[in-house]
């Protein structure tokens, strides 16, 4: 059975259509990249998967049980993690808290226990501490542990919520554009990093993404949306070379000559 | 009062809950004969109920609409403690019994210093836990809240539930506070819990610096200097000017508010911000630099209250 699957979802605000009869799924342990011209509706996609916008039809599925009706904050429990294409980090805290913060949902503690600091308290934050600190490693983040996100350079801060959404253990990370607005090196850097967080964490990631480059070298299957329909759906080789998908990057008609 | 300030959510009625917590703590000495530990305890468990009871409806609001919902709750309890007469004593008041722990009387006007060294082992207390929750779960989910909400429903914290229960950990303190402010008062009725107390308790934590334990500390020093300050200051232009001068109107609130201008304008980061800029440049003495703390104070005069 497929991991995520979104059926025949249809979304609009007031008369634009963001969506039309999307269908697709995700299978356990892949990774699956969105791409599509800008407005094609990929973030309204992610928006909808983690539950911050509502489809006029269709259905959205984790291992068959619909999500429509959970709750943003229901979804990290599922095992959905995501990043925000704009970066959504809090600001005024250290990069440890952030990733600290991502370990919320494996809390288990009373109040009461909390503010006595109980031993059992004591073990579980210990525990926490040390599953970030993994992340810190996986991710090379041991330079900024303790300062905090305002002062940090874009690139970290995008690495940085990539760790945050790991923290969580998810069964699927959601990353918005993870590699937009990074330096070539950091891009590579990024591209690595996706494809470990399948290899080493056992992780099914899902991406929108612009840079071809990165999609092609680390995804297994890519959804080509334009204008809220889907083109095409398949291998990255497969799908660079499908005509309508040339026409809506390059808007250019796929010529004989060509 | 703490907490208010850490998960970002403005309350200017936390008067009420003072109010809550004093007249509770009274009613149950009182009334059903409960010694003064359990009676407190309760005290402060009660308002924090009434203070999630509250923060259900109220919290569908944002900054500037929390902060005029919570004003006029502060408005409501002072008139219901006059209504609710047969219990609060109405415009008359109630009196606080005597303080006794295993034997001891605590009384503030027979034994002053065993009733402040209560207060401060209470404080402490609180002080204690409120750091224990800022160091777990609880309190990285307030922080979450209150820098980005839509990231921290991403990271699974419950918006709702987590703001009540801020809220709720805040009145139960308030509470506690409450209570110890009945004993302190011995004689109280509806007119010492007004807005303008709500008011500097907003003060204490904006003087003192937004956000840090610390901070209401030192905003809790400055906002009780102030009134005696002035005292002493108007003697002296009382001295000065010969006459006059002695009864200027709504000059206490004057200075409190031009403080507050100051130091929103110029120290966003309040007394404790002011102190470890301080402390950094001597740390750093030859290569200090004034961007240091440029970012974070953008952030805070932007986006706290929105």
């Amino acid at each position: 059975m497929s991991l995520l699957d979104v059926r025949d979802v249809t979304i609009r605000f007031g008369g634009v259509t963001a969506l039309a009869d999307v269908s697709f799924s995700v299978e356990p342990g892949e990774i699956f990249a969105i791409v599509g011209p800008n407005g094609a509706g990929k973030s309204t996609l992610f928006n909808l998967i983690s539950r911050f916008c509502e489809p006029e039809s269709g259905d959205v599925r984790l291992d068959g049980a619909s999500l429509l009706d959970r709750a943003p904050a229901d979804m990290a429990p599922l095992g959905v993690a995501r990043t925000f294409q704009n970066i959504d980090l809090f600001e005024t805290s250290t990069v440890l808290e952030n990733l600290l913060i991502g370990r919320h949902t494996r809390r288990q503690s009373s109040f009461v226990a909390q503010a006595v600091f109980s031993p059992a308290v004591r073990r579980q934050e210990i525990a926490h501490r040390e599953a970030v600190e993994r992340i810190i490693d996986f991710l090379d983040l041991h330079a900024y542990r303790e300062q905090r996100i305002a002062g940090l350079p874009y690139g970290t801060r995008k690495v940085v919520e990539v760790g945050r959404a790991l923290a969580m253990e998810p069964r699927i990370v959601l990353l918005d554009e993870p590699a937009s607005g990074l330096s070539p090196e950091e891009s590579r850097d990024m591209r690595f990093w996706i494809s470990d967080i399948r290899a080493e964490l056992g992780v099914t990631v899902l991406m929108v993404e612009h840079d071809m480059g990165l999609v092609s070298a680390v995804s297994d299957r890519v959804l080509v949306l334009a204008e809220g329909r889907v083109i095409a759906l398949g291998s990255p080789a497969d799908v660079q070379s499908h005509p309508e998908v040339v026409q809506a990057f390059l808007g250019v008609e796929p010529g004989p000559a060509a | 009062m703490l907490l208010t300030g850490h998960a970002g959510q403005v309350s200017i009625g936390h008067a009420a809950f003072l109010a809550v917590g004093c007249y509770a703590n009274v009613i149950l000495m009182d009334r059903f004969g409960l010694p003064f530990l359990p009676s407190f305890l309760l005290a402060g468990i009660v308002t924090g109920i009434a203070g999630v009871l509250i923060a259900i409806p109220v919290f569908r609001l944002h900054g500037i609409y929390l902060a005029i919902a919570t004003l006029a709750l502060s408005m409501l309890v002072e008139d219901i403690i006059v209504l609710a007469e047969p219990w609060t004593g109405g415009v008359v008041g109630l009196t606080a019994p005597t303080v006794t722990i295993a034997g001891m009387d605590m009384d503030r006007f027979s034994s002053p210093d065993r009733f402040y060294w209560l207060c401060l082992a209470i404080a402490l207390l609180v002080t204690l836990g409120y750091r224990n929750i800022l160091r777990a779960p609880l309190g990285r989910a307030f922080l979450a809240i209150r820098d980005s909400e839509v990231s921290a429903q991403a990271m699974g914290v419950h918006l709702a539930r987590t703001k009540a229960a801020a809220f709720g950990l805040s009145c139960l303190v308030t509470g506690w506070a409450g209570a110890l402010l009945g004993h302190f008062f011995y004689t109280f009725n509806h007119e010492v819990f007004t807005v303008v107390v709500s008011i500097q308790l907003l003060l204490m934590i904006v003087i003192g610096g937004i956000g840090s334990i610390h901070g209401a500390f030192y905003g809790a020093l400055v906002v009780g200097i102030i009134p005696q300050a002035i005292n002493i200051g108007r003697d002296w232009i009382t001295d000065v000017l010969g006459t006059g001068g002695v009864a200027i109107p709504g000059l206490e609130t004057g200075i409190f508010g031009l403080i507050l201008v100051l130091f929103i304008l110029f120290e966003p980061l309040g007394v404790h911000g002011r102190l470890t800029k301080w402390k950094i440049y001597f740390e750093l003495f030859p290569f200090y630099r004034r961007d240091l703390f440029r970012r974070q104070r953008s952030y805070l005069k932007t986006e706290r209250l929105r």
